[in-house]
């Protein structure tokens, strides 16, 4: 997902000389292909990621179109006061790229383990919440965002991510994907948990199940729409993201269900049960001891359907 | 460039602090005051900027890494016609847009702050932008002594002297003191000089509330910004914290205090005027104060209220404590 966010933003900035990518000291190999094509509109900024992103700032404010690249928390956390007044307040054209939302870098241990990302930078005023779930939604992300004019946040995984979407025709920020119609139940994914989703939606037709699936992209602003259709039409809503339960995408999915007035589903959250991760180990083991593998998540809707 | 020189509009900047922190019960009025010579100059003399067009293209930027003297900026906008001096009334006032730290919602501000280490490098930014696209304005950052203690602002310096952003010029308004004591008694920051020189820059020291010594410290910048070395510039304008109003000087209260109804606030204006340049009016108290009162023999004057004046730590190493030094006093460190 990385090579192919690299890719697209190579394309986009040899038409655009404003864009402008700087990073913190990070992406050898991957950023190899953006600083030999495009070496004036490139900047290592050193391992100092408040300076990199109040930086950026300053770059918008004079016209440049400024993506930040890091991986993991240090893109966001480290800096997030510099993301809230400096980027946001001044609503500059910043766009903070992480690489390794949720477990990617799992083995690396907790430092490195992006899992409140979601719910901090959701906090944030007038910052744009992005997280693809596969090659083609990363595409697509870094496309709106070059044309967006404003603070947001790119969420990426890292490799082998499969394509999911053949092509989405009328993307757009903001707006939910459908992937499957179904009945009764209805999944909604964000981010590179997806494969797990996919996974997940397998299983359950196997057992006779036939739920509907949407991606959703955008994290903020959130397609409030499409969640209160589906809360009128299915029984069951269930949130699914490789992040903690506590303020992510599942909580905005609740926050809208929680102020309607006529619902019929009620909603079940998948995600990290508000710990971090002490344990080590590659993405998909940590999902699995995690519990938003792809039983896990199949195990969750039984015990709703069936209890 | 406005018809006011840069002691004329120091003096213009420190009336309106008073009267501002006055008015609102408003704080920093010390802080206003260290750097009002670096603003008069600033705004008075070396910023090319056009009031009929905030946001014109090729203007000089500014960034007020100190938000906290935000009070300083707005008066120096305003008396340059950015605003009408009559909005200054309103400071920190409900509904107003002269918040306590400086806001860029105000035409004249470049960048917000109030969180410190932030304007440094966003100013960095701004140059490193500017230059990529050729173009020849230049970068002014104020930055606060205190505010050196955050790591943010070492990021700033590293970058700036790798990418040679000889369009920058940081002024530090060193006033030896920061939220509870003075800053050596806080972390050790002397040789302050030596530390940007370490980094790399080019480094002036003079003496901060003098206008003449303030113009000669930016032309140097200026020819510095021409030589070959492309190098960014950093003035360490050795201040007074309350510099202008003897009981405000070198005292820490001030930093929170505003000057009440009473002796305060009569003496401060009493004193001003005692001081004030030729050619140009106060506003609010035209002919100063008729029978001003003075503080009384119980009236907190001529302590400094810092930390270690009462902070006696049983530490195993000797915390030095050192006194309130003058403006001038570092020069030994000029390199």
């Amino acid at each position: 997902m990385r090579d192919t966010f690299v890719k697209t933003l190579v394309e986009l900035a040899k038409e655009n000389k404003n864009i402008e990518l700087v990073t913190g000291d990070l992406g050898f190999g991957v950023l190899k292909p953006y600083w030999e094509q495009l070496p004036d509109q490139f900047t290592n900024a050193g391992i100092a990621e408040q300076n990199m992103t109040s930086m950026a700032a300053g770059m918008a404010l004079e016209g440049k179109v400024v993506f930040t690249y890091s991986i993991g928390n240090f893109p966001t956390l480290r800096c997030l006061e510099q993301i809230r007044n400096d980027c946001a307040y001044h609503h500059a054209n910043v766009k903070i790229v992480c690489v390794g939302g949720g477990f990617v870098y799992g083995a690396l241990g907790m430092s490195h383990q992006a899992t409140e990302d979601i719910a901090v930078l959701r906090a944030l005023p007038d910052v744009v919440v992005m997280a693809p779930g596969d090659l083609v939604e990363a595409i697509e992300c870094t496309k709106a965002l070059v044309d967006y004019e404003g603070t947001a946040y790119l969420r990426l995984g890292r490799g082998g991510e499969k394509r999911i979407h053949d092509k989405i025709d009328n993307f757009e920020i903001g707006k939910a994907i459908k992937v499957k119609d179904g009945k009764k139940v209805v999944l909604f994914s964000t981010g590179a948990i997806f494969e797990e989703v996919e996974k997940a939606y397998d299983i359950l037709v196997e057992k006779g199940y036939e739920p509907a699936v949407y991606t959703f992209p955008t994290i903020k602003p959130l397609d409030v729409e499409l969640i209160q259709k589906c809360s009128k039409d299915f029984d069951l809503i269930v949130s699914c993201e490789e992040h903690n339960i506590v303020g992510g995408f599942g909580s905005a999915v609740a926050e809208v269900m929680a102020e309607m007035k006529d619902k019929k589903a009620y909603l079940i959250r998948a995600g990290i049960n508000d710990e971090y991760g002490s344990i080590v180990g590659n993405q998909k083991y940590l999902r699995e001891q995690y519990g938003i593998a792809a039983d896990s998540i199949v195990e969750k809707i039984e015990k709703e359907i069936d209890g | 460039m406005m018809t006011m020189t840069g002691e004329q509009l120091a003096w213009k900047i420190r009336r309106h602090g008073v009267e501002m922190t006055h008015l609102s019960c408003g704080s920093h009025i010390g802080a206003i005051m260290s750097v009002a010579d670096i603003m008069g100059v600033l705004y008075a003399e070396i910023l090319n900027v056009d009031s009929n067009n905030p946001e014109w293209e090729d203007r000089d930027r500014f960034i007020l890494g100190k938000g906290h003297a935000g009070a300083a900026v707005y008066a120096a906008l305003a008396e340059r016609g950015f605003f009408d001096v009559e909005e200054l009334k309103t400071h920190y006032q409900n509904g107003s847009r002269l918040s306590g730290h400086v806001s860029h919602h105000l035409p004249g501000v470049d960048f917000s702050t109030g969180s410190l280490g932030h304007g440094l490098p966003a100013g960095v930014g701004m140059a490193y932008a500017a230059k990529k696209d050729g173009k020849k304005h230049k970068v002014y950052v104020v930055l606060g002594d205190g505010e050196c203690d955050e790591g943010s602002v070492w990021e700033a310096a590293l970058f700036a002297n790798h990418f040679r952003l000889n369009n920058l010029v940081a002024i530090i308004d060193h006033n030896h003191m920061q939220s509870m004591d003075f800053q050596e008694n806080t972390l050790e920051i002397e040789d302050f000089g030596m530390k940007w020189k370490a980094f790399g820059w080019n480094v002036i020291e003079i003496d901060g509330n003098n206008c003449d010594e303030l113009r000669s410290a930016f032309k140097q910048a200026e020819e510095y910004a021409a030589d070959d070395n492309h190098k960014p510039t950093v003035i360490i304008a050795n201040t007074v914290k309350g510099c202008g109003v003897s009981f405000m000087q070198n005292d820490i209260l001030w930093h929170y205090r505003f000057p009440h109804d009473g002796w305060e606030y009569d003496q401060a204006v009493t004193e001003l005027h005692k001081i004030k340049p030729e050619g140009i009016e106060d506003i609010y108290t035209p002919n100063g104060i008729e029978n001003p009162k003075f503080p009384m023999e119980n009236d907190d004057v001529g302590n400094d209220h810092t930390l270690t004046y009462t902070w006696n730590t049983t530490y195993p190493e000797k915390m030095r404590r050192v006194e309130a030094k003058s403006g001038t006093g570092e020069k030994e460190h000029r390199i």
